[in-house]
């Protein structure tokens, strides 16, 4: 035995090759459990004050103007570096991003040049930015410096959604704190570089997360979607090169700077480095917004921060890892799942924006996505018809489905339906209408299913497509002996 | 179906009052008002005129306000004056309660665009209540996260409480009800919000001891009611334990 054993390690260290599963040369890490020391965020629960004073005593506009000197292209590549990939749902590298701001011969350009945040949070289980704009509002001022030197920028414009009155009133406080200070406005930080950054609040459309429907909407227009190309990058903000980036992306900009892209990297799994902001609602003992290593496993996440499913982890149905537009994962996936974005999108999923949604055995699933479907016809723009109809009728069949008046090949009708929606319209929303009804069909159809024959057993006959009952009739505009079906 | 009838006059005619009479709609009947209430929360894009919002009514910013509007217009480039619609319009129907027509006439006289610019961005957005409304605007979300945590009781207890269905206002015109998309406090869920103030982590009780406190001129605190600070697991937070902040200049890079 002990021979045999000695013998096949012989056999690994012979092996010259690049190993990738062997053990001994990449033994398995364990994400997650991320010292305080290492948290971006430290003022997450209000324990150190908002205010200039006390930001600078977490370090906050610590030697920002060396940094500042350093130029765009050093702060580029430290930014490349640490492998920082966009967190406001798409996971675009951010250095990647920013550069496209400064083309061979930008100079040549002259005029204004905007940095857009995008703090327009809606998607449903998404609190993050807000956190982090009511409570660390220096490290978002300080980042959209920084981020716009790196572009060459001029000005920053903040778009927060209208609903956030209080935390667009600290932010706004932030900016004065920091203009008083010197830090931003003309000679900002003393470095020669000039830097404004304004509010601009919406007014209540989640379309206007979506960058170009953002830029629309603070050029004073309906938010809808502009057609790419051309992109921001090139013709943004008021004509002009601009580049849109999340609130998080921005705030975590100066700590990763400061402390040099190669610690951020240090987290998580490669290319999903870094820390991340997870909000995990739903049906958990203690909902919360907890700072944590990337990579982190879903289940350590809920049992460590949330106080465990409620009901125990065997009592879980499913977790939507990414906010409303990813597909939700069934509770068997969700044991061992890491939260990265190649990790979900592996199992069919997302990492989105974080935004952890639980549901526990007692959740209706079906009446669940039903009110994502109904977000999204109410969230569409109407500029395309395929998501301006879709999201409607997705909505309608669904509301059907909950009540159970359908047929099981209407399952397949709405999956048919999914996919004409998707990829059909100018932005992103017309997927993430589609995307969680394409997750109910795919993890949960016998739900669906048990729904329609019990509701079939209720009526004590067949029901065909639409929920109608043989005996059902229009009569002048009128369902007559017939349980009106939710929406016809 | 009623709320998709033939609207393409109504704003039109609302824009030059003076000359184009002629063409005015009649006002709104009383058939309308019932099919309109069949489905009041969606947003009709549709401007009638009525004893307190019509084209002839005067709107004008305060002085303070005006004061206001050119700060903010002096944010955007000078050329692009029109990108102040939005916030104008937040400014207006602030000073006034609702979006009226007037408001939105003087709007766009303001930043130099034709008025249908600014019917566009006022049908658009959600935000710009274009009928009076109560004082309190009572704002109860019931997109997932807060339903798998109890937002059905919270719009009974509403409900039970105004004794109005959502999009509608309560006849003393102190509340309006209205049942809204994720308002982004999820973890704080369920949660409403009043007027721009957020009251979170709510249950049927707690709902109606607030809007008794609102009812009474005593108004609570905002916030989560459970008890808890803010966002932090409530039985104590699991990070971010120390006494004094982590001093980031500590772990600064030397090179810099």
């Amino acid at each position: 035995m002990i021979r045999s054993n000695i013998k096949s390690s012989r056999i690994l260290l012979k092996r010259g090759l690049a190993t990738v599963a062997d053990p001994a040369v990449n033994p398995p890490r364990h994400y997650g459990g991320l010292s305080d020391q290492d948290r971006i965020f430290q003022n997450l629960y209000e324990n150190y004050g908002s205010d200039l004073k006390s930001s600078m005593r977490m370090g906050d506009w610590y030697k920002t103007k060396e940094i500042i000197l350093k130029g765009d292209k050093w702060i580029i590549d430290e930014m490349k570096k640490s492998g920082l990939r966009g967190r406001g749902g798409a996971g675009f590298p951010s250095g990647l991003k920013w550069s496209f701001m400064n083309p061979p011969g930008w100079e040549k350009n002259e005029g204004p040049r905007y940095l857009v945040i995008n703090a327009d949070e809606g998607e449903p289980g998404t609190c993050k930015d807000r956190e982090i704009m009511r409570k660390d509002p220096h490290k978002l001022v300080e980042g959209c410096l920084l981020a716009g030197r790196a572009m060459n920028a001029t000005a920053a414009y903040i778009y927060i959604r209208g609903e956030f009155y209080n935390e667009a009133v600290t932010l706004q406080t932030a900016i004065n704190e920091a203009y008083k200070a010197g830090l931003i406005g003309k000679n900002a930080c003393n470095s020669g570089y000039d830097f404004d950054i304004y509010i601009h609040r919406g007014a209540g459309a989640y379309v206007c997360g979506e960058e170009t429907a953002l830029i629309e909407s603070i050029e004073g227009k309906a938010g809808k979607p502009r057609l790419k190309p051309p992109f921001p990058a090139g013709i943004g903000l008021f004509g002009r090169p601009s580049t849109v980036t999340n609130v998080e992306t921005v705030a975590v900009a100066p700590t990763i700077l400061r402390r040099g892209g190669d610690w951020f990297a240090s987290f998580g799994r490669p290319r999903n480095s870094g820390t991340k902001l997870f909000g995990i609602s739903g049906h958990v003992n203690h909902p919360c917004v907890v700072e944590e290593e990337m990579s982190i496993p879903l289940k350590e996440l809920i049992e460590k921060h949330c106080g465990g499913v409620i009901g125990g982890w065997d009592n879980l149905l499913g977790v939507v890892p990414g906010g409303s537009s990813v597909p939700i994962l069934p509770q068997s996936t969700c044991t061992d799942v890491l939260m990265d974005f190649d990790a979900l999108k592996d199992v069919g999923s997302g990492l989105g924006t974080a935004a952890v949604i639980v549901m526990n055995k007692q959740t209706d699933v079906v009446r669940a996505i039903q009110r994502f479907s109904a977000f999204y016809k109410h969230e569409s723009c109407g500029q395309c018809t395929p998501c301006r109809e879709g999201t409607t009728w997705l909505d309608r069949m669904m509301r059907r489905f909950v009540k159970g008046q359908g047929t099981e090949r209407e399952i397949d009708m709405i999956w048919e339906l999914t996919k004409e929606i998707e990829q059909h319209t100018i932005c992103a929303l017309g997927d993430a209408a589609a995307w969680p009804v394409q997750g109910l069909i795919r993890q949960f159809r016998p739900e669906i299913v048990k729904k329609f024959q019990q509701y079939e057993e209720k009526m004590g006959e067949t029901v065909s497509y639409g929920g109608w009952v043989p005996k059902g009739d229009v009569k002048e505009g009128k369902v007559i002996n017939n349980p009106v079906p939710e929406s016809h | 179906m009623s709320l998709f009838r033939p609207v393409t006059h109504a704003l039109r005619v609302a824009r030059t009052p003076k000359t184009f009479t002629a063409y005015r709609l009649p006002a709104m009947k009383k058939q309308d008002l019932i099919n309109y209430g069949q489905k009041r929360t969606s947003i009709v894009s549709v401007h009638r005129d009525t004893k307190e919002d019509n084209p002839e009514i005067p709107f004008e910013f305060t002085a303070e306000n005006m004061e206001r509007a050119k700060e903010i217009i002096a944010k955007y480039p000078s050329q692009y004056k029109k990108a102040a619609t939005m916030p104008l319009l937040d400014l207006g129907q602030r000073q006034l309660g609702f979006t009226s027509i007037s408001l939105m006439n003087y709007v766009a006289k303001l930043v130099d665009i034709p008025p249908m610019r600014v019917y566009e961005v006022a049908t658009f957005y959600t935000m710009y209540m274009r009928h009076p409304m109560g004082k309190f605007n009572i704002q109860c979300c019931t997109t997932t996260p807060c339903q798998l945590r109890g937002s059905d009781d919270i719009m009974k207890a509403i409900e039970d409480f105004t004794k109005v269905h959502p999009g509608d206002t309560t006849a003393d015109k102190l509340f309006t009800f209205q049942e809204v998309e994720c308002l982004g406090a999820c973890a704080n869920g369920p949660m409403m919000a009043i007027n721009d103030d957020f009251y979170e982590d709510l249950t049927y009780d707690s709902t109606i001891a607030i809007l008794e406190g609102f009812k009474s001129g005593n108004i609570p605190k905002p916030g989560p009611v459970s008890g808890r600070k803010t966002i932090e697991p409530i039985e104590g937070q699991t990070t971010l334990l120390g006494k004094e902040p982590t001093d980031m200049r500590k772990f600064t890079r030397s090179d810099l």
